[in-house]
């Protein structure tokens, strides 16, 4: 029973952080022109959101692609077939595995580190300070950030993939002996670059959106107390996940 | 002048009728405030009644249920958002906290309304900057980090903040709460020497009855809601009322009890009663 | 704010290596040649039955791939199929007398258009239509065929 109302929670407050979270996004989209006007800013905000996490991203990418290339390889030698681990393992990456696991570590590094920013912000009232010095912090703080994740999460998802790939080449070629040349030529034949390359594109894009608005969402509602902060962090996380998985099943259904 | 322009010229808010509830506890019930131009004017009050609100409500931060609540002529609830920031560039606010930036330097927080406001030049913004936190007496600490700074310190240089942009109200809320004695001679000072040297009005919101005593130039007195006293320090001392000298004076016994509704003491320790 | 220059430098090389990488993903792991083929011109081809060609398909004279299909349509009047090639402007020196089939790449593979050149001095353009088609060969009725002659022949 508890299990039953836990699940009920969880399913309720997503859903009222959606309805919340699409007025905010509007709140912000109003906004825009201005914060575009200050480009630094946002530069500097893809530094904290991208730059800082493209380490975790590297590794992540190297060992999903090596898993991919061992997995790969097992399941296919079983028919036969691992002259197409290329394809297996591209197709995985570029589709489905890159946007979605680039997206849920996103949401764990980045964007906690958003949320508990602007909730501490808003905590210790620098939030209200800027209000009261008439600035607009959803223009001066939460805007620049949205965008810097926005930006970034096309780009890491394009890092997680190359890398990706590069582990599966490393499994799949020189450890398990597959032909080099089958790899690529599988790769580069059955690879569409519409299908495949530019709807992985669009969904991390979509991801980018989804997650950082959910972070920022949730860092300048929170509580401005530290144990607010804490439980909007934790609401990113939670949020931001189920959030990105349920948008896969939509964009997959639509675009394949 | 008519008689409207005559008060809005003497003086800078004027709040008539103010209600206002959180939940089903009325924060202010019909309250009526006036702040004259060019003074400082305290609000003291109890923990709990709802200074800080007060300050909301005249910043446009919280909007009244009902009442009117004018700011240099304009009803401060009727604005529009862009209409209250500008009306805002002529307030500055020191928070309990100070609320300074703790990513940037003293020197950029102080800075930072300037360059989000004006165009100035950085040379010019220097200037400026470099003035302002030697009015404040903080000019040698403009690299440092709002961590590194003491309680006191923090909370002058957001005053430097606040009067970056050359207001013409400053609101303190609670601008005396945990300093130590020079730090608060610091204060108190420097809100009587700013306001006089750059003809600003002041207004405090604090229950330090001592601080409030040594520099404001007339207080209000508020409580359930209401104003109780106002008066200059010297004719509050004096002030008949029971409850108004528990306060000033501080005595722990008097209208507002010791204890705490409870009931009959024999009988909880007894055990007749529940607890 | 703090150490500005290490920020802008790291923050650029992080955005020039995402676009880097999403360009040598684009260009070395897909089939990026078969749209990156300059401009090119556009002919029709009628077939009685296009079997599976799919839009995208490649088009080939002897093997050599020289444009895609770009459009597949059913004229209402001759209920047959309409299909619309791009090829490369390089390949301008096909004869208009030329014929094309829809052949199966392998066995069971995919389908494709391929391109038999006639002997005519004239050569297609963009609008020119293809006269002389082979269709696609279905399974069914060559199954149908092959028991009809086993039929035929084993009742001689």
């Amino acid at each position: 029973m508890r299990l039953l109302r836990e699940a009920y929670y969880i399913i309720l407050g997503f859903l009222q952080m959606l309805g919340a979270a699409g007025f905010f996004l509007a709140r912000m989209l109003r906004l825009m022109p201005k914060a575009l006007m200050r480009p630094r800013l946002i530069f500097q905000q893809i530094f904290n959101v991208g730059a800082m996490s493209l380490v975790l991203i590297l590794i992540a990418g190297l060992f999903v692609g090596m898993v991919m290339g061992l997995q790969g390889y097992n399941t296919l030698s079983k028919f036969a077939a691992t002259s197409a681990l290329g394809t297996l393992v591209a197709l995985s990456l570029l589709r489905e595995l890159g946007p979605v696991v680039t997206a849920l570590l996103f949401a764990g590094r980045a964007g906690t580190a958003l949320t508990s920013e602007i909730g501490l912000m808003r905590a210790t009232e620098q939030i209200a300070g800027m209000e009261m010095m008439a600035v607009d912090p959803i223009q001066r703080i939460v805007v620049p950030r949205f965008l810097a994740g926005v930006i970034s999460m096309p780009l890491l998802v394009g890092i997680f993939n190359a890398v990706g790939l590069l582990g599966g080449y490393l499994v799949g070629v020189m450890l398990m002996g597959v032909d080099a040349g089958a790899f690529w030529g599988q790769i580069h034949g059955t690879v569409d670059l519409h299908e495949d390359f530019w709807s992985g594109v669009i969904k991390s894009v979509v991801f980018g959106i989804a997650t950082t608005l959910v972070a920022v969402f949730e860092g300048y509602y929170a509580h401005p107390t530290a144990e607010g902060v804490s439980r909007a962090t934790t609401r990113t996380v939670v949020n931001s996940a189920l959030l990105v998985l349920a948008l896969d099943y939509l964009l997959t259904a639509f675009m394949f | 002048m008519t008689t409207e322009e005559h008060k809005h010229s003497d003086h800078v808010v004027e709040i008539t009728g103010l209600k206002y509830r959180v939940g089903d506890k009325a924060i202010f019930d019909r309250l009526n405030i006036s702040i004259p131009r060019g003074k400082v004017t305290a609000i003291m009050g109890p923990s709990g009644t709802g200074k800080t609100t007060l300050l909301r409500v005249m910043t446009g931060q919280v909007l009244p249920d009902r009442g009117r609540v004018m700011v240099e002529g304009k009803n401060v609830a009727r604005l529009t958002t862009d209409e209250l920031y500008e009306l805002r560039t002529q307030m500055g606010f020191l928070f309990q906290n100070g609320a300074l930036f703790t990513d940037s330097t003293v020197y950029e927080n102080v800075a930072f309304p300037i360059r989000e406001h004006t165009r100035l030049p950085e040379t010019l913004i220097r200037h400026i900057v470099l003035m302002k936190l030697q009015a404040v007496g903080l000019r040698g600490a403009a690299a440092m980090m709002p961590t590194e700074l003491s309680g006191g310190m923090a909370r002058r240089v957001a005053l430097a903040r606040a009067i970056a942009m050359d207001p013409k109200i400053i609101f303190y809320d609670e601008p005396f709460v945990g300093l130590d004695p020079i730090s608060m001679g610091v204060i108190v000072r420097l809100i009587r020497v700013l306001n006089d040297s750059l003809g600003l009005t002041s207004i405090i919101v604090s229950h330090d009855v001592d601080e409030v005593n040594a520099v404001s130039d007339q207080s209000y007195l508020i409580s359930n809601g209401k104003v109780v006293a106002y008066g200059t320090p010297e004719e509050l001392e004096h002030n008949k009322s029971a409850w108004v000298r528990q306060f000033m004076k501080g005595l722990a016994d008097g209208p507002v009890p010791f204890h705490y509704p409870a009931p009959d003491y024999a009988g909880q320790l007894l055990g007749e009663v529940d607890t | 704010m703090k150490q500005t220059r290490t920020i802008e430098i790291v923050t650029g090389f992080f955005i020039i290596l995402g676009f880097v990488a999403l360009y040598v993903i684009a260009t070395s792991a897909t089939n990026i040649k078969a749209y990156s083929e300059g401009g090119g011109y556009t002919v029709t081809a009628s077939f009685t039955n296009v079997g599976g060609l799919k839009l995208r398909a490649p088009v080939t004279i002897a093997g050599v791939a020289v444009g895609n299909v770009t459009n597949v349509k059913l004229d209402p009047r001759t209920f047959n199929a309409i299909v619309s090639i791009r090829i490369n402007s390089s390949y301008n020196q096909i004869p208009d007398d030329s014929s094309a089939s829809i052949l199966t790449s392998g066995l069971l593979g995919e389908q494709y258009i391929g391109i038999s050149p006639g002997g005519s001095e004239a050569f297609l353009k963009n609008g020119s239509k293809i006269q002389f088609t082979q269709s696609a060969i279905i399974l069914e009725n060559l199954i149908g065929q092959f028991l009809f002659n086993k039929a035929s022949s084993g009742s001689k």
